[in-house]
């Protein structure tokens, strides 16, 4: 291994965050323009809100990740 | 084209064109290496860090044509051409989990492709040889439509140098251009495109960034771009009773897209090519910032619509050439004064020489390894190897030119649909192989072998128009994306073959790979 020589790979809890995502498959909750932002309609404004939860999301879990030792 | 010739666009295009060609060939002398040895020319010695690794990741992933075509079908679909995002959303937990147990068993074994993997997982050259195939020819349209995005620009800067041979039209500017890239391609490896992704992407941003800011302003605000759609574009429409309608089918299109998407052959290459685990885990969490420009850029299709690009008769040509994809390049002319097109159209025709580069690597690279040193010539030097990578990575680029050159241009975005469906049901070997052997390989080929099969016969089933076929789940109608319906039929069946072969096989199957490799 080049960075971490004794890591092992092991579930955690916190590892089921990355689930979340997934959700912008749920499309009847979303498939709608109201309310908008700025003009824009939900359809839109939500989906695109999803990729900063996402970004957020795996940044959640790999410092976790680095907190704890552990890795996928 | 009716269009005048633009000389100051076809200056500022030409001169970025030459420079990232110079930057081609430099890209030898980066990060130096043997180029003698497959893993230096085909992986750029897996040395690219943090960064390098996003600019190549980012312009092999979102590709020329993702860029002409997204926005292409929100102009001509409306909202069902945005899935482009969910499935971007998608991708990077995806990559942020699986990914780094294919980076550390590659980079401790050695392995320069999937296949490798599959051959030491699984011990089973034949389904190492069924990867290694379907990589290939899902890649080869690819590669086809990647020259589609620089023929579109060529076209709308009214550069139409053409020759006629043997009963073809041959787009001299095209061919001149693919040959550039072959030339440093061969020369300098996988080291040339990362160099160029940096420029091609530096180029990107400035394009999405003066759309989102100088269009809505022309135009009023984004509230009048929306306003100028019909409402029947503007959401999905309303599935009628006993069907799931257009929803599922949206959803299936991105949930198969994403998982698709890291089973390309350039994918792992660029994957493979990052310097650690640590690399690919910060790039899941940075290159989201490409779905944003790709958001972004899917809402220039309803710029194109509030603008009306469509109608308007100096476009007329491009429109009847290209149909949609000419969308993007009539709002860029239409908008931009003349530099800022070049700067624009630039960004795209370099945009696709970018991952046209490292997909025939990648091809390039399945073939040597899988094929040629397979069954052809077992104890081949390095040297030779990589020698053998170079002029098949010829190969392929020719065969990518003469497919778009001598065929109607649809039959590129056909295969390419059926290279989606065909890649997925390499899922299993793969990314499920990266967890488990449990599965036996004679299931894993017998179920690859059906999920092939079925998702063709659904798309032919369909004309090969359309991937989402209309499955009947106690009564209720769900449009289904083909690869998601027949990765299921394949999981189905490899999970039951792998039962009984299990059963009836006695004795260890061959691994070469341990636990601690993944980690």
């Amino acid at each position: 291994m080049v960075d971490h020589p004794r890591k092992r790979a092991r579930f955690r809890a916190y590892h089921l965050l990355l689930l979340l995502p997934f959700a912008v498959l749920l499309v009847p909750f979303y498939n709608r323009t109201e309310p908008t932002l700025a003009g824009v309609p939900f359809f839109y404004w939500y989906q695109m809100a999803w990729i900063a939860i996402t970004v957020i999301l795996i940044l959640i879990v790999y410092w976790l990740d680095r907190r704890t030792g552990s890795g996928s | 084209m009716t269009r005048a010739l633009n000389p100051v666009a076809i200056s500022v295009f030409v001169a970025l064109f030459a420079f990232v060609t110079v930057l081609g060939f430099v890209a030898a002398r980066w990060k130096r290496g043997d180029l003698g040895k497959l893993h230096e020319w085909g992986l750029g010695g897996r040395r690219f860090g943090t960064v390098v690794s996003w600019f190549l990741l980012g312009g092999d992933l979102y590709t020329a044509y993702t860029f002409v075509a997204v926005p292409a079908l929100v102009f001509g679909a409306g909202a069902a051409g945005f899935f482009a995002v969910p499935y971007c959303i998608l991708i990077w937990p995806i990559l942020f989990v699986v990914f780094p147990r294919l980076w550390s068993v590659s980079h401790r074994r050695g392995y320069v492709t999937a296949a490798d993997f599959v051959r030491g997982r699984f011990g089973s050259r034949t389904l190492a040889l069924a990867i290694a195939v379907t990589g290939m020819v899902a890649t080869m349209p690819y590669i086809a439509l990647q020259l589609v995005g620089i023929e579109v620009v060529i076209a709308a800067l009214g550069l139409h140098l053409s020759a006629n041979a043997a009963g073809l039209t041959i787009q001299l500017p095209l061919v001149f251009a693919f040959m550039i890239l072959a030339a440093y391609d061969y020369t300098s490896g996988l080291r040339a495109p990362a160099m160029i992704a940096m420029v091609k992407d530096i180029l990107i941003y400035a394009t999405v960034l003066a759309v989102i800011i100088v269009i809505p302003v022309q135009l009023g605000g984004y509230g009048h771009i929306f306003a100028a759609v019909a409402p029947a574009k503007l959401i999905l429409l309303a599935p009628p009773s006993g069907s799931l309608g257009a929803q599922s089918a949206y959803a299936t299109l991105a949930l198969g897209s994403a998982l698709a998407l890291f089973l390309y052959p350039h994918s792992v290459t660029g994957i493979l090519s990052s310097s650690g685990r640590e690399v690919i885990k910060r790039n899941a969490i940075a290159m989201p910032a490409y779905a944003v420009a790709l958001g972004l850029i899917a809402l220039m299709g309803f710029m194109a619509l509030a603008v009306g690009v469509g109608a308007m008769p100096e476009y007329a040509n491009g429109f009847r050439a290209f149909g949609p994809n000419f969308a993007v390049p009539a709002l860029l002319l239409h908008s931009f004064p003349p530099w800022m097109v070049g700067v624009a159209f630039a960004a795209i025709a370099i945009g696709a020489l970018v991952p046209a580069a490292i997909m025939s690597i990648a091809s390039a690279n399945l073939f040597t390894r899988n094929i040629y040193k397979e069954y052809f010539n077992p104890g081949c030097t390095d040297a030779q190897e990589s020698r053998v990578a170079k002029i098949v990575s010829l190969i392929v680029k020719a065969g990518g030119l003469i497919f778009i050159l001598g065929f109607p241009q649809n039959y590129a975005i056909v295969l390419q649909l059926l290279g989606g469906i065909w890649i997925i049901q390499t899922l299993l070997a793969v990314m499920l192989g990266l967890y488990t052997r449990w599965f036996h390989p004679w299931a894993l080929l017998l179920g690859w072998l059906t999920g092939i099969s079925t998702g063709t016969w659904m798309a032919s089933a369909l004309s090969f128009k359309s991937a989402t076929y209309v499955l009947h789940i106690f009564g209720t109608a769900v449009p289904c994306y083909a690869a998601v319906s027949a990765l299921a039929l394949n999981l189905a069946v490899s999970v039951v073959l792998s039962l009984v072969f299990n059963l009836v096989s006695r004795g260890t199957r061959a691994d070469e790979t341990l636990a601690e490799d993944y980690v």
